[in-house]
């Protein structure tokens, strides 16, 4: 087959690159075109990032050579606004936040879909015909191995809590997490650690002790555990850091023994939606890819789909797609949580 | 007599349709009945659902530090989480002012209170949802408030269910209806049975079997056998009656006729004037005629009777022929006629003797009676089994051309023998006696020349 998609080009674009008609912030923008004379054109709004996400693409345009994809990188938040609020005109929606995702298609903005496809994904990998998972990525705690160098490494949350207090003069101002105001994955995380284990807020506290330092985003963490600017990273996205093969020998991910949170990455195809029988052929390639035992994984950037994670390993605890997810949504219950994060976590 | 009786109407059909449109009302009010229940339990088990759900968020809401709070636990939603696309609403309110929750979603109609919860179904976003609602009491600062909430579902697994469950009633009523069908046409078709046998056993009959009908039939059928057979009686006594009325009346009229036919044979011998001598003979022609029909008439009364009462033996019919032979050859003798009679080996047939005779002797009398003077009468009997058939020809006028089937009806006579005297029962005689032994009467012109060929067949013993 002859491809005829290479004209790819990429845009890097400055933060205030979006339309003008949309109040919503779009970080970095990516347009995978096809050079047909005609091309139909998909538009993707995604956490994802471009370099780790672009695969994906461009093994769909391999089967699909007719179609210009752009792809606009967002955060989970503001994806939540453009859909949710703006109603903007995308056809497909990507998003780490699964409580978000399972929120859009509860309130009625996503298409239904199913196909072939949809039928090799478990029960728990979807929610209904609406949100299809298709990653599985842990949250991972990610060390600097020079800080460590003569420290046993830490197994589980309360190994990581007794180091933190034994060394509190190595660790102050070096130890990084996700800011739970701002990052919708890192509310999901934090929300599924408070669900699973008191523990948790015993972690945050020692964490605000050591004046922690607050990130966006999982890529941000790394650079910095990599570059010895902080030691630990709580709740880094254990992909992103098996991804980032130039910085393997100086940082370590730790996959906690006492629970490791899965997060699945999940589509959806909104209901602005203008090309939504592309938009279902894409939703079919990322679930072939990711589930599909059969067909080539040369262009899946993420992990291997275990597809019986609970059986395999016991502290592996994959986040459950479902109603419960809005819980933490709520108005006065996110406004409680942040409460008691704050407090816990920006100690003066 | 037997014309084509128009039916109105059939009760096979009619027990068909009846117990038939009974299965389909039946099977009608089954699956709405069950639709309905399943339904009412589909919605139960919704509601029940939801409200432990609403339940579970009232019981964490609580003061603290002033304030109000709902802490709504994961479990509340989690617990509405199923295998359909159901999508889940809720709303709270203070003091009937918004508080979090989806704050469009319509308000319950009926009023909750704390201890009753309000159901509701309505539509929010464009698709159908049950909701309910209910109240809670919380003092702040020595102060009531009230605490609203409702928690919606969309209905999506509850219309996945009934419709299973719908596919499923259907198909049971479909299958309650075919087996009541099946079930009906058995009915229709046992009740209608005894109808059919009967009507079968009264037309199988002869047609002089008057005998009552005896077969057991149902007792709602009773009635009209019992009416049947007190007609079939009627018809009898009316018939036997007749049969003796005219058996009466000819043996009145034949001894009178034997004297006045007496009295005219003295006259002509006296009498020489040849007008009144014309006048005589044809009185006594007249006479003779009367005499052969009373005698006929009598003989035919006495055939009908016997052929209802057969007196079966072993009859030689060879024996018979020849005696009946013998007996009629001086009247043959009179017209010159011989008979060419070839006595066989005895030819046993069973039957009743003196009908056969009669029957004989009658067509012995028609060939004499319809012979030109000087001619020949052949009578052969042939064995051919299981037949035995007596053959008489004579070399008279023969049988008409056309209508010559007819003349086995009573006084029937062809259209060429006007000139010769005759009553029609003769042959009428032959085939009822024929009937009776399940015999054939043949008649025929004879192949070989002119004149009339008779053969009557019996079966052989």
């Amino acid at each position: 087959m002859r491809l005829n998609i290479l004209s790819i080009v990429l845009t890097l674009a400055g933060l205030s690159a979006a339309a003008p008609s949309l109040s919503f912030e779009i970080e970095r923008q990516k347009s995978f075109t096809s050079n047909s004379i005609e091309p139909e054109i998909l538009r993707i709004i995604s956490t994802a990032d471009i370099e780790l996400f672009a695969p994906l693409i461009t093994g769909f345009q391999a089967s699909n050579p007719k179609v210009t994809v752009n792809y606009h990188e967002v955060s989970s938040t503001e994806l939540m606004r453009a859909l949710q609020d703006e109603k903007a005109p995308y056809d497909i929606a990507v998003s780490s936040a699964m409580d978000l995702q399972t929120k859009l298609a509860n309130d009625g903005l996503a298409l239904a879909h199913s196909s072939v496809a949809t039928t090799l994904l478990p029960g728990w990998g979807k929610w209904h015909d609406y949100v299809f998972a298709f990653t599985q990525e842990p949250a991972t705690i990610v060390i600097s191995t020079k800080d460590f160098g003569d420290l046993p490494l830490p197994k589980t949350r309360q190994d990581l809590i007794s180091i933190l207090r034994d060394h509190p003069d190595r660790f102050r101002g070096r130890v990084g997490t996700y800011d739970v105001r701002s990052s919708g994955l890192g509310y999901l995380f934090a929300t599924q650690d408070a669900r699973t284990s008191e523990t948790f807020w015993r972690l945050a506290e020692v964490m605000g002790n050591l004046d922690i330092q607050l990130y966006c985003c999982s890529g941000a963490m790394i650079d910095d555990v990599s570059s010895g600017k902080i030691a630990v990273a709580y709740n880094v996205l254990g992909s992103y850091a098996m991804a980032r093969r130039d910085a393997q020998d100086t940082i370590r991910i730790i996959a906690p023994q006492d629970f490791t949170t899965v997060m699945m990455r999940t589509v959806l195809i909104p209901t602005t939606s203008q090309q939504p029988a592309i938009a279902s052929e894409f939703v079919d390639h990322l679930i072939q890819a990711a589930w599909d035992e059969n067909s080539s994984t040369s262009d899946y950037p993420f992990p291997t789909i275990n597809r019986n994670p609970a059986a395999s390993d016991t502290s592996l605890r994959p986040i459950r797609m479902g109603p419960g997810l809005l819980v933490y949504l709520d108005k006065l219950k996110k406004r409680r949580f942040i409460n008691e994060w704050e407090n816990a976590i920006l100690q003066p | 007599m037997n014309g084509m009786l128009k039916g109105t109407g059939s009760i096979r059909w009619r027990l068909i349709v009846q117990l038939l449109s009974g299965a389909a009302i039946l099977t009608i009010i089954l699956i709405l009945i069950v639709r309905s229940f399943a339904q009412q339990l589909a919605e139960q088990s919704q509601d029940n659902i939801l409200n432990a759900s609403l339940t579970a968020i009232l019981d964490a809401s609580s003061i603290q530090q002033g304030e109000l709070t709902v802490d709504i636990p994961y479990s509340a939603f989690s617990m509405l989480s199923n295998l359909s696309n159901d999508r889940v609403f809720y709303r709270i309110d203070q003091d009937g002012a918004f508080l979090t929750g989806y704050a469009d979603l319509p308000k319950p109609k009926l009023r909750a209170t704390t201890d009753t919860p309000a159901f509701m179904t309505s539509t929010y976003q464009d698709i159908e949802i049950r909701m309910v609602t209910a109240t809670r009491l919380l003092a702040l600062e020595g102060r009531p408030i009230e605490l609203q909430a409702s928690i919606a579902q969309s209905r999506n697994g509850q219309a996945k269910t009934l419709a299973e469950i719908s596919n499923m009633v259907m198909l049971f009523g479909s299958g309650f209806f075919v087996i009541s069908a099946i079930i009906a046409l058995l009915a229709a078709q046992s009740t209608v049975g005894p109808l059919k046998r009967l009507a079968a056993s009264v037309s199988r009959r002869g047609p002089h079997d008057l005998r009552p009908v005896t077969a057991s039939v149902p007792e709602e059928m009773a009635p009209l056998v019992q009416s049947l057979n007190q007609f079939i009686q009627r018809l009898d006594t009316s018939l036997t009656r007749s049969e003796d009325f005219i058996a009466e009346a000819a043996h009145r009229v034949r001894t009178p006729l034997a004297i006045v036919r007496a009295q005219a044979e003295i006259t002509l011998r006296r009498v020489d004037k040849d007008e009144n001598r014309a006048t005589l003979k044809e009185m006594i022609r007249a006479i003779d005629d009367s005499s052969r029909a009373a005698g006929q008439l009598l003989d035919h009364a006495m055939v009908t009777f016997r052929t209802d009462h057969l007196e079966r033996s072993k009859i030689d019919l060879g024996a018979l022929v020849g005696e009946t032979v013998d007996r009629l050859q001086a009247v043959a003798t009179l017209k010159d006629i011989v008979f060419t009679y070839a006595e066989i080996d005895p030819t046993q047939i069973f039957g009743d003797a003196i009908l056969i005779q009669n029957a004989v002797q009658n067509l012995l009398d028609n060939a004499i009676k319809y012979s030109p003077v000087e001619s020949d009468i052949s009578v052969e009997l042939t064995v051919e089994a299981p037949w035995v058939t007596l053959s008489i020809c004579d070399q008279g006028l023969g049988f008409p051309k056309t209508g010559a089937e007819r003349l086995t009806e009573r006084f029937a006579r062809g259209d060429n023998v006007s000139g010769i005297v005759g009553s029609g029962l003769g042959l009428t005689i032959v085939d009822e006696v024929i009937q009776a032994h399940s015999g054939n009467l043949i008649i025929s012109n004879n192949p070989n020349g002119v004149g009339a060929c008779v053969s009557i067949s019996f079966p052989s013993s």
